[in-house]
C-alpha cells in the first residue's frame, strides 16, 4: 500500500435505503425517529427521513479500513457532519461516493487521509480525517 | 462529569451486527480464526462500534433536566474517536462521560462530550468525542 502524499485511496460507491437505515438503528441502538419517520422529520423541519451521521461516518471509514491491511494502525478519526443525507421511499435511495487521499506524511510515522462524501453533488462530511500509522 | 455507565460487554454477535448494518464484510470483524491469525484475541470491532456504548452515555446527559436540552432540535455537529487499540469481542467497557464545552453562538447551543472509554483494567481504550448542536427556536 502506497502511504505517499497525495495517494489516492480505491474510492467507494454505497447507495443507502430506509431498509438500510432500519438495520442501523438497531445495530447502532440509535432509535431517533428522523431517521425512520417520516412524519416526525418533516415536523422538525426535514425534507424527508436523513441517515444517521454516524452510518455515513462508518461508511466512509471502510474506505480506510479496507486499504489498510491491519485496522489496529488507525489512530484516530474525525468527522464533521455538513450535510444531511436525504434517503426517501422511492425504491432506490440515496447514492453516497466516497473518495480518500494521502493529504499528508507526519514525521512521526503517521499520515492523514482526508476522506470526501459526496450526496447529490454536494459534500456530507466535512474535514473527515483519518489519522494512520505507516 | 457524569459517573461511568454499567459496564458494556463487548459480544461477537453485536460486532457482526454492527459489521452487517455498515456493509462491512472484513473478516477480521466476523471469524475468530482471523482474528487471532492477525494478533488479536478475539473478532475487532469496525472503528465507529462505540457509538453503541457511547449513545447511552449521550441520552443520558441529552435528558438531564439541569441542561434542558432540547432533542427534537439537535443535530450532530461533529465525532471524533481516537484509538488506543481495537475493541474485540469480549472486552468490559466502561464509559466516563464529561461536559468538555458548552458556547452558544448565533442562537444556537454547542455542546461537546467526551468519553472516555476504559477496559477492565481500567486501560484507556479509545476516547471518544462528539460535538451536538440545538439550534435555536425559529
Amino acid at each position: 500500500m502506497n502511504i505517499t502524499e497525495g495517494a489516492e485511496l480505491p474510492p467507494l460507491t454505497v447507495t443507502v435505503t430506509r431498509e438500510n437505515l432500519v438495520r442501523y438503528a438497531g445495530a447502532s441502538l440509535d432509535f431517533n425517529p428522523i431517521h425512520w419517520n417520516e412524519r416526525f422529520a418533516r415536523e422538525v423541519g426535514l425534507p424527508d427521513v436523513i441517515a444517521h451521521g454516524m452510518l455515513t461516518m462508518a461508511l466512509a471509514g471502510r474506505i480506510v479500513t479496507d486499504w489498510l491491511d491491519d485496522p489496529a494502525r488507525l489512530v484516530s478519526y474525525y468527522t464533521r457532519f455538513t450535510r444531511p443525507v436525504v434517503v426517501p421511499d422511492d425504491g432506490v435511495g440515496a447514492t453516497v461516493e466516497f473518495t480518500a487521499k494521502v493529504a499528508k506524511v507526519l514525521d512521526d510515522g503517521t499520515a492523514q487521509v482526508a476522506i470526501t462524501a459526496k450526496f447529490d453533488g454536494k459534500a456530507v462530511l466535512g474535514k473527515a480525517t483519518a489519522v494512520v500509522r505507516s | 462529569m457524569y459517573p461511568p455507565t454499567a459496564t458494556y460487554e463487548v459480544s461477537r454477535a453485536k460486532i457482526k451486527e454492527f459489521a452487517d448494518a455498515v456493509g462491512d464484510a472484513n473478516p477480521l470483524y466476523r471469524d475468530p480464526e482471523a482474528a487471532r491469525a492477525a494478533g488479536f484475541p478475539d473478532v475487532i470491532a469496525p472503528p465507529t462500534f462505540l457509538t453503541v456504548v457511547n449513545l447511552e452515555a449521550i441520552n443520558a446527559i441529552v435528558s438531564d433536566p439541569e441542561l434542558g436540552l432540547d432533542y427534537g432540535r439537535m443535530v450532530h455537529g461533529d465525532q471524533s474517536f481516537a484509538y488506543e487499540r481495537p475493541v474485540h469481542a469480549g472486552d468490559v467497557l466502561a464509559v466516563t462521560t464529561t461536559v468538555a464545552e458548552i458556547m452558544n453562538r448565533a442562537g444556537n447551543d454547542f455542546i461537546t462530550m467526551r468519553g472516555d472509554v476504559r477496559d477492565a483494567d481500567d486501560a484507556l481504550v479509545v476516547t471518544v468525542q462528539a460535538q451536538l448542536v440545538v439550534r435555536g427556536a425559529e
